[in-house]
């Protein structure tokens, strides 16, 4: 049993929803009770689709347990193909039905539809949201494609781009800003799945060359069987920042037997410059604190250490399949990774990292408010917020500049940031008070660091502590504090205070 | 302008109480009982809500209501998993072990609801025995309840009446001799509650409780000599609860509008022998004011064709309200459940050619909507951007839950929530 506040992911049937909302002529008939159907709203509702999600939900109630939920399945998957006349149909149950074990796939089955039935076994005890997704997609491909006959003539120059979905964080964009840079290089797009594609359109699958796997935790399951079965080879770069985007480039043009240069140097790649121009020093060193799926939080990571010049001091992902590069990349960095889907424990983490950039999901835009830290949103669970009208991709050049834009803006500006050291003071413009681009509604300082600070400070050090701008306050606390503690100082004094700076700032 | 005082005559039409209810069972797009949590845990505000369920269950409440706006909620989901099902872990200490972290992190808790879902009611977890235990370590700072939210048993709003039916049961008695409150019966928002006190007041009525209190601990005191109004439609077992404490129902329509909310007070000012004078003198202003807030709305809205979906067991009640004060005509009131003996007044005054429809096939349903092509459409969040988008003009039911649109003073504000999309149209040039 686990205590949850707020939950990253949802339940696998969640993910199965998110590839059957995805595509056209599926239709995914649910034995799940009544309220189940909340899901819908994820996506009418976050997503603002607008249609309702092809799913068909048998919403039993107690009353039927009794009694024949069996059939109600039966005569809820008949209506559906009566009604929907899709061109496959995916089956399973959700979390209570798959307590009573009615198996939906058996009873479909035995309907004898004239349509490829797919039955989904997604364990909702064990596994979560993605891994629910990536199943899903894996079971749909696996059933449907047909491996390309040896000797029929393919394109050496055409791809698939797997892994776009509903409700995905900024998908849309992405395969937007990808699927540009393709045609770019002169490569053609087969299919696009699931975002969009038919049950039709799986079946061609094997008439790429190659696969584009553009998010490894819905994608690469899928991608592994076509590398296997219909011998293409998949990207494993997720064109995420800059250099990956140029690392993308490299390796697509080389599994298609194109040039890269065109493409690697593109002008409307400000990032690098926009990092490079003087106005950009201040973000220097700035102690960044990273969680996410892992296909995000890995690629912010490397972004912020070498895209924007931060220090990564946090990097964590509630995607525990991808627990292994996560961990080799955090050790990389020098820092442990937090592989955990308990909020609390990120909550924890980032209180005790006093962090001065939170990048991270919703939940952590909850924590980094709380705290009084300046947060950007970089990977799902999505929030109506995170399907803006304007394109604004991850992915790409484009989607560098996209993220250095939304990095940099809820931090202080640089020279404000200097005046603030310099007049910490003033009445009306001191460090209390919100960079001023974001008006009031901008968070303010936690207040808790400073009221509750353990015995041993005497009021000067206190003092002088408040004159430290509250971005890096906590910080200087918890250095002269760990300072003190390590030279057994029992009483910290405005001494010690700048004898710690001066320790630290070697 | 002319706005005359209209008697409240509850018995005047016979309408929609002679019209057939179409019983319909298939795919229901409602909330499960879980949902109540949103409200109840900003409501009671010492209380927390801990569901006892799945991941599905904590996903239900974080996105339900977008409550994601809440940084810090007062309710939880203990997940269940793998281990705690092939009985790996010993479930009530696993239950101990939540419950302590809970009430680690928020010693301000005097009162914590177990709250059953789907899977806990399938695998027949005791929350009962659960609560029981866990009240007696925590006793005397922390008291927990149960009851079940989950989806096999109650649908949305339906939440809301297990969690008061498990408070009942915890009221004190009314001293010997005491007469005690007026109790109200239903979550009311904070302001409205203080304007119905306010009201009571001026009748002579001093006394008056509400369930649930602000504080969990503030139980009203419930006993033979109680008499209690619902404010809301959907309290089936909180009522039996009371009426096995000895409390008697005084029966009336719901305070939605100027003529539902004198109803409502007449019922209890008749029960409790007010005279009319008095009656006359706490409720003419609103009631006035009530009539002055909805007529522009009316204006717009009249002769409009409404069609609800089932959603909170409000529709009944709404569709009176819009048919009667707004002149709007419903077509049909679908409602998860009718609750018949506590809607019959509302049932009375519906017009006739209104459809009531009982449970759901919502694609049975959106065949029937589309087909009759009304002007406004209130359904659930899952249905309202794709009806939208098919040219339907759309209210979310939602919002009649978590606005507070009972009494005078709120008329206004209710009958906007009918206006505001049709107005919305008209602006829109895109």
């Amino acid at each position: 049993m686990q205590l949850t506040l707020w939950t990253y992911e949802g339940p696998p049937h969640v993910g199965a929803m998110r590839i059957a909302t995805a595509m056209k002529g599926l239709h995914y008939v649910l034995h799940a009770p009544q309220g189940d159907t909340y899901a819908d709203l994820l996506f009418t509702m976050i997503e603002r689709r607008a249609a309702r999600p092809p799913v068909t939900y048998t919403t039993f109630q107690a009353r039927d347990l009794g009694g024949d939920t069996a059939e109600l399945f039966k005569t809820a998957c008949a209506d559906a193909y009566a009604r929907f006349q899709p061109q496959a149909i995916i089956v399973g149950a959700s979390c209570t039905a798959e307590l009573i074990q009615d198996d939906p796939g058996g009873l479909a089955k035995a309907l004898a539809l004239p349509i490829p039935v797919i039955p989904l076994e997604l364990p909702s005890y064990q596994k979560k949201e993605n891994w629910g997704a990536s199943e899903t997609f894996y079971q749909i491909v696996r059933t449907l494609c047909t491996p390309r006959k040896p000797e029929t003539e393919f394109n050496p120059r055409s791809c698939n781009i797997l892994g776009p979905t509903a409700l995905g964080f900024r998908h849309r964009d992405d395969l937007a800003e990808i699927t540009r840079l393709l045609e770019r290089m002169g490569i053609t797009v087969n299919v696009i799945a699931p975002f969009n594609a038919t049950p039709d359109d799986i079946r061609r699958l094997g008439d790429a060359a190659f696969n584009v796997v553009l998010y490894p935790e819905t994608a690469e399951t899928a991608g592994r069987w076509l590398e296997r079965n219909c011998k293409q080879p998949m990207t494993t770069v997720v064109p995420i920042g800059v250099t990956a985007t140029r690392e993308f480039i490299r390796e697509v043009a080389r599994l298609a037997g194109v040039d890269a240069a065109p493409v690697l140097d593109d002008s409307t790649a400000r990032l690098p410059w926009y990092s490079r121009s003087v106005d950009s020093t201040y973000l220097t060193g700035k102690r960044v604190f990273i969680f996410g799926d892992a296909t995000h939080a890995m690629a912010a990571a490397r972004i912020a250490k070498e895209e924007l010049g931060f220090d990564v001091v946090g990097l964590g992902s509630y995607s525990r399949e991808f627990a292994r590069p996560l961990r080799a990349l955090a050790e990389e960095l020098g820092i442990e990774a937090l592989i955990t889907d308990d909020y609390l424990e990120v909550e924890a983490k980032v209180a005790e990292l006093q962090p001065e950039l939170v990048l991270g999901t919703q939940m952590e835009r909850h924590i980094a408010k709380k705290l009084g830290i300046p947060c950007a949103v970089i990977s799902a669970p999505v929030h109506v917020q995170d399907f803006p009208a304007r394109y604004s991709p991850q992915m790409g050049f484009e989607g560098a500049n996209v993220i250095f834009d939304s990095w940099v803006h809820p931090l202080m500006m640089g020279l404000e940031e200097h005046l603030i050291h310099m007049f910490r003071n003033d009445f009306e413009f001191n460090d209390k008070a919100a960079p001023s681009h974001l008006g009031h509604g901008a968070a303010k300082p936690h207040s808790r660091a400073q009221e509750s600070g353990p015995g041993g400070w005497t009021p000067d050090a206190e003092r002088e502590l408040q004159k430290v701008p509250f971005f890096v306050r906590g910080k200087a606390r918890r250095n002269t504090e760990r300072f003190a503690a390590e030279r057994g100082l029992s009483l910290i004094t405005v001494e010690t205070l700048y004898d710690a700076k001066a320790h630290y700032s070697r | 302008m002319n706005l005359p005082f209209r008697p409240a005559n509850p018995a005047a039409t016979n309408g929609c109480s002679d019209v057939p209810v179409l019983r319909e069972r298939g795919q229901r797009e409602v909330f499960c009982g879980l949902t109540g949590i949103v409200w109840l845990h900003r409501k009671i505000q010492d209380a927390f809500f801990l569901v006892v369920g799945s991941r599905t269950c904590a996903h239900l409440i974080q996105s339900a209501a977008g409550v994601m706006i809440f940084a810090e909620p007062r309710f939880a989901t203990a997940i269940i998993d793998e281990r705690d099902l092939a009985g790996l872990s010993e479930i009530d200490a696993e239950l101990d072990r939540v419950v302590n972290r809970l009430l680690e992190r928020r010693p301000d808790i005097k009162m914590l609801f177990l709250v059953g879902s789907c899977p806990s009611e399938v695998i027949k977890l005791d929350l009962k025995r659960a609560a029981a235990r866990l009240s007696q370590l925590h006793s005397p700072r922390v008291r927990v309840l149960n009851y079940s939210g989950s989806g096999i048993e109650t649908t949305f709003t339906q939440g809301e009446d297990a969690c008061l039916a498990a408070l009942v049961p915890f009221s004190p008695l009314p001293a010997s001799g005491a007469v005690p409150p007026l109790l109200v019966a239903g979550a009311l928002s904070d302001v409205v509650e203080d304007q119905f006190r306010r009201i009571f007041a001026d009748m002579g009525i001093a006394s008056v409780a509400f369930l649930p209190a602000r504080q969990a601990n503030d139980l009203p005191a419930i006993g033979p000599g109680t008499r209690y109004l619902l404010a809301q439609p959907f309290l089936n077992d909180t009522a039996r609860a009371l009426e096995e404490r000895g409390a008697q129902h005084i029966p009336a329509p719901f305070p939605l509008g100027a003529e539902g909310t004198t109803q409502w007070f007449k019922a209890a000012a008749d029960t409790i022998g007010i005279t009319d004078a008095k009656f006359r003198a706490a409720t003419d202003a609103g009631h006035i004011r009530a009539r002055l807030a909805l007529e522009p709305h009316r204006q717009m809205l009249t002769g409009k064709r409404i069609f609800f979906f089932p959603d909170s067991q409000l529709e009944v009640p709404l569709a009176r309200f819009v048919s009667q004060e707004l002149g709007m005509d419903p077509i049909e009131a679908g409602t998860p459940y009718l609750q018949r003996q506590h809607l019959a007044q509302e049932i009375g005054q519906l017009p006739a050619g209104c459809r009531l429809s009982e449970g759901q096939d919502v694609e049975k349903q959106l065949d029937r909507c589309r087909a009759a092509n009304p002007d406004l459409v209130v359904c659930g969040l899952g249905l309202a951007n794709p009806l939208e988008a098919e040219g339907f003009t759309t209210k979310w039911s939602i919002e009649l839950v978590f606005t507070p649109i009972q009494g005078y003073d709120q008329a206004g504000d209710l009958a906007r929530l009918f206006s505001r999309p049709l107005d919305r149209q008209i602006r829109l040039g895109v």
